[in-house]
């Protein structure tokens, strides 16, 4: 127990930051999932053949590779493809990006191939009855997706949207290969300084139960507000 | 994009990929059986049993994939006892720690998968199993289990190919599967977008051969209620 304890002497202080790095990359990951499922919902819903294709390109291709491999993609090639673009634009000095926006980065990209399934699947279980009312109500397209369409959407996904939360949870582990100090990353330095690799991974073992816990916790509470009238 | 440095490092991609093939196929059988008697476990009436069961299941679901395999990789070998005795044999290859923690990684996963299977199963069958005077062992074998492997194969499918995207961990523990072999080229080559993008087009392909396997037994076993 000495290990965890704050100060120099333990470890207790570096996890707690850790963890915070860990929710902090999380929340970012999710919110940046959103970000990309709101754009390409859209295509994979929309008739357009083209538009149709590149939405399934974007999720099959995301949810077929490892997300291993999305994370070094960024962080070994996101260097070169920025330097190349500053490169145009005439700035030739080398450029690094933060451990913390490629991990996020990436763990959004992935989260938000899972958020956009997600989202397909609660409009596509919304009545048809509802788009043909507003349109005979004469409801500009964008107010019917806005006002009736999406908070229908994100309440009928809130069940499915936890379970990409605790994936996205559980990937940013995967950040720590690239040097960010979470959970993970934290725990490895902890081990390998104090030889006790056992106790420190079953330390981030009972962190991130905690936080998966905790989150079910929450977001039940979140679902049955949101179910109220149903 | 160097189209010629893809080809000349497609074969010892492939050489990985021959790795990680392995290793999802060994942890997919052991982690089936895991998965099978954890669900067993699961559906049992005995509030300890079942408890237990619930408690691996909520272990191996909520912590990362790569929280277990270093686990298991360094943690384990930090035991005394186990290092003096048989199963060091075992646990001093990062071979055999990838298969352990895969395996019961996809156990737990597949243990949920069946139970839920198991329990949407119709009491009707049951019930006709019953009156039918059918005693209860046969009626698990040949009524329940066999319902509940057809109806959990959709489901299943998708775990095989989580596990594959999941056997990309094995890289970090110094493992030569096709992503240790992308890194290594990644390395040697400083060309990641080459190395990362081939060893992503042979695992869509992998992806894409299992996601048809998956589809083509739905339909031939494919179990309607």
């Amino acid at each position: 127990m000495e290990l965890l304890s704050f100060g120099d002497t333990g470890w207790g202080d570096e996890l707690f930051f850790a963890t915070l790095m860990t929710i902090a990359v999380s929340i970012a990951a999710m919110a940046i999932g959103f970000i990309f499922a709101l754009i390409f919902t859209p295509l994979k819903l929309s008739k357009n053949k083209t538009l149709n294709v590149i939405g399934n390109c974007y999720t099959t291709i995301i949810r077929g590779v490892p997300e291993l491999l999305v994370i070094y993609l960024l962080f070994f090639g996101g260097t070169g493809a920025a330097m190349y673009v500053a490169s145009i634009f005439g700035y030739d000095g080398y450029i690094e990006i933060n451990a913390f926006i490629t991990g996020a980065l990436a763990i959004g990209i992935i989260s938000g191939a899972y958020s956009t399934e997600v989202f397909r699947g609660a409009i596509l279980s919304i009545d048809k009855g509802q788009f043909e009312a507003s349109k005979v109500l004469g409801i500009k397209k964008y107010i019917q997706f806005y006002k009736i369409i999406l908070p229908q959407m994100l309440r009928l996904s809130i069940p499915n949207l936890s379970n990409v939360w605790q994936i996205t949870l559980k990937d940013t582990s995967l950040i720590s290969v690239t040097g960010l100090v979470e959970i993970m990353r934290q725990s490895y330095i902890a081990a390998g300084s104090t030889r006790d690799p056992l106790f420190f991974y079953s330390v981030a073992a009972v962190l991130y139960l905690m936080l998966t816990f905790l989150s079910m916790k929450l977001i039940n509470k979140l679902e049955i507000k949101y179910s109220k009238g149903y | 994009m160097d189209i010629k440095l893809m080809i000349s490092i497609f074969p010892s991609l492939l050489s990985g990929a021959v790795i990680t093939l392995q290793l999802l196929v060994s942890s997919m059988f052991f982690g089936l059986i895991i998965g099978l008697i954890f669900a067993i476990l699961r559906i049992n009436k005995n509030p300890i049993i079942n408890k237990f069961a619930y408690g691996y299941s909520y272990f191996f679901r909520g912590t990362p994939l790569l929280v277990q395999l270093y686990l298991i990789y360094y943690g384990l070998a930090n035991i005394e006892f186990l290092r003096n005795s048989f199963f060091w044999v075992i646990i001093k290859e990062p071979y055999w720690c990838a298969i352990i923690a895969f395996s019961l990684n996809t156990g737990a996963y597949t243990s949920e998968i069946l139970r839920s299977a198991f329990q949407t199963i119709k009491k009707g069958y049951i019930e006709a199993a019953q009156s039918l005077g059918v005693t209860k062992k046969i009626t698990f074998y040949r009524i329940q289990l066999p319902i509940a492997i057809k109806q959990s194969l959709p489901a299943y499918g998708n775990e095989i190919i989580l596990m594959l995207k999941g056997t990309s961990l094995a890289s970090v523990i110094t493992i030569m599967d096709l992503m240790g072999e992308a890194r290594k080229v990644n390395v040697l080559t400083f060309k990641p977008f080459e190395a990362f993008i081939t060893a992503g087009i042979i695992y869509l392909f992998i992806t894409f051969i299992i996601h048809n396997i998956i589809k083509y037994l739905e339909k031939k076993y494919g179990f309607q209620t």
